[in-house]
């Protein structure tokens, strides 16, 4: 049975429309045991719509869903008692408290939190001193620990995680994704939204999502190598009068402020960085640095969104 | 930095209880006329709390907040006049078309009819929204809301808008392009208070603050900041200073 390439997800041309909105447009790919696959894009991208359709709890127009070898519109049943989801917004019950709220979730699952307290341990510690306080109470950080707990109370085969880390500080989402990696040692298979093009690096495989399609699936390493040009860093105190003294500049092919930092791509293949170097010293930049630089995922997110709008 | 700038916002001793938590803990802190400000902080170090009291929407436990040398406890209902404010969560209403939601919010804001349908018509041009002008926010997309949103809430011409994550969820270069209107609101003499959770937005700020457990951890220039916690980037600075704790 298990052969080399064990899908345990295969989605083949699914789409979905709502009204004159098609929120999710012919996607197919696929899932490995074992994998932490990222779903990456902004809101409206289709990420809630697809995952929602992956979880059973939403009907494609058309195409086929796969699932831990069941039909996700035939077999949904089976499919549930083995899936793990985290809803983007709150999914707890807020007039329940912690230990009642991971009671309740143990309960419709068939089990109790004794049986399965070795998966959640390490994420549960830090609720058990307020297991007595009610979700409603509960930090936005403690909440999404709860609502991860309540997913995995199961032990689940196939966790979907709908944006977790949306809106949350960047030490919480640290945590958030160190703890995603111990699920996947545990032999969980995890799909995870997010718009932080950033936690890209941290899955094995993702899928760069814009206006219901996914414009590249692949290892981020593969996605940065696919820019297609030498990516030029240029480094100044006004970031922001570089970037537009940059778009009236003759070879520019793309131009993008990060932080401190421009980001510029040459209609040239090879950049003339003498012609640049003058270009930004006529224009009062002496002091600017230039480097070329390997591409961030954000940049490549940026490149293949043009392209796309190009093509349609 | 000038350091005869005038005080746009001056923050002094601020507390402010919820029961016994201790949300604001004594933090004095100010921003310069024109300033990008950033304010920044882990979820729960106090942000938000702070943030509604230099609206004047929450009243603190003590301490003293006047902005453009007002006292904002005095008279809060005059200091809403003055300002902006925009959140991701909360910006126009979605059931109102454009044209709508500026005559409403011009009209909650104090304008005449004659400002308003101006201000409308000027707006709508720079964003290249006049087709859109009898379309339904809901029906826009969320780039273009945010960026409406932004225009809305500087209709008044406020001496200081006040910006809760407003780039959250939106594609790479529409955040990029909502920067711009920021810078171009700063030049116009407008200051900016802003919060983020995208560590790359900090560098764009003039200068920024980071709260933790109610006070104010750090707060200077992005590079000074860089400079002396040997970071990168804003987002190792950020690591750094929240884990300090």
């Amino acid at each position: 049975m298990a052969s080399q390439h064990a899908f345990v997800l295969s989605v083949a041309h699914v789409s979905k429309r709502f009204g004159r909105v098609e929120a999710v447009c012919d996607v197919s790919f696929q899932i490995q045991k074992g994998e932490l696959f990222g779903l990456i894009g902004p809101d409206g991208a289709g990420k809630t719509t697809l995952l929602r359709m992956i979880a059973t709890v939403l009907l494609p127009d058309t195409g086929t869903i796969r699932l831990l070898e069941y039909d996700a519109v035939k077999d949904y049943r089976e499919i549930r008692c083995r899936l793990g989801y985290m809803p983007g917004r709150f999914s707890l019950y807020p007039d329940l408290t912690v230990e009642e709220n991971l009671t309740f979730y143990a309960t419709v699952f068939g089990t109790t939190i004794e049986e399965n307290y070795s998966l959640i341990s390490s994420i549960y510690k830090h609720l058990e001193p307020f297991k007595d306080r009610l979700a409603r109470n509960l930090s936005g950080g403690m909440k999404q620990k709860l609502a991860l707990c309540c997913a995995l109370i199961h032990r689940p085969d196939f966790l979907i995680l709908d944006e977790p880390t949306t809106g949350v500080d960047p030490v919480s989402r640290k945590e958030f994704w160190e703890t995603l990696s111990q699920l996947v040692q545990h032999g969980i298979t995890v799909l995870v939204s997010t718009p932080y093009m950033d936690e890209a690096n941290l899955c094995h495989r993702v899928a760069l999502m814009q206006n219901g399609k996914m414009m590249i699936i692949d290892q981020p390493s593969n996605i940065i190598a696919s820019f297609p040009k030498p990516l030029v860093r240029i480094t100044h105190g006004d970031a922001y009068s570089l970037y537009k003294d940059l778009q009236e500049y003759i070879h520019t092919d793309s131009v993008h402020v990060f932080g401190h930092e421009v980001h510029y791509t040459d209609k040239q293949q090879q950049p003339d960085l003498v012609s640049l170097r003058k270009f930004l010293d006529i224009k009062g930049y002496a002091s600017a640095s230039i480097e070329m630089i390997t591409p961030s995922v954000e940049d490549c997110f940026m490149h293949y969104m043009g392209k796309s709008k190009m093509q349609a | 930095m000038n350091h005869d700038r005038e005080h746009i916002i001056e923050v002094t001793n601020l507390t402010k209880k919820f029961g016994s938590f201790t949300a604001v803990n004594n933090i004095s802190f100010y921003v310069y006329k024109g300033e990008i400000f950033g304010f920044l902080g882990a979820n729960g170090a106090g942000k938000t709390t702070a943030m509604r009291i230099l609206c004047g929407l929450l009243t603190p436990t003590s301490g003293k907040v006047l902005i453009g040398g007002e006292d904002v406890l005095l008279n809060p209902e005059k200091h809403k006049q003055s300002i902006g404010y925009m959140s991701q969560k909360f910006s126009l209403y979605e059931d109102l078309t454009v044209y709508e939601n500026i005559r409403f919010f011009g009209g909650i804001y104090g304008l005449t009819k004659k400002e308003i349908n101006h201000r409308a018509q000027e707006l709508m041009k720079r964003l290249d929204l006049l087709d859109s002008s009898n379309t339904l926010i809901s029906n826009l997309p969320l780039g273009w809301k945010q960026k409406l949103a932004f225009s809305v809430a500087i209709l008044h011409h406020p001496k200081i808008v006040f910006l809760d994550e407003p780039t959250g969820g939106v594609d790479p270069v529409t955040r990029r392009q909502f920067w711009n209107l920021i810078y171009e609101a700063a030049e116009k003499g407008i200051t900016v208070f802003v919060t983020t959770h995208y560590m790359d937005e900090a560098e764009y700020c003039n200068r920024i603050s980071i709260m933790a457990e109610g006070s104010i951890a750090e707060m200077d220039t992005p590079s000074k900041l860089k400079e002396k916690y040997q970071a990168k980037n804003m987002n190792e600075v950020f690591l750094k200073v929240a884990t300090k704790q």
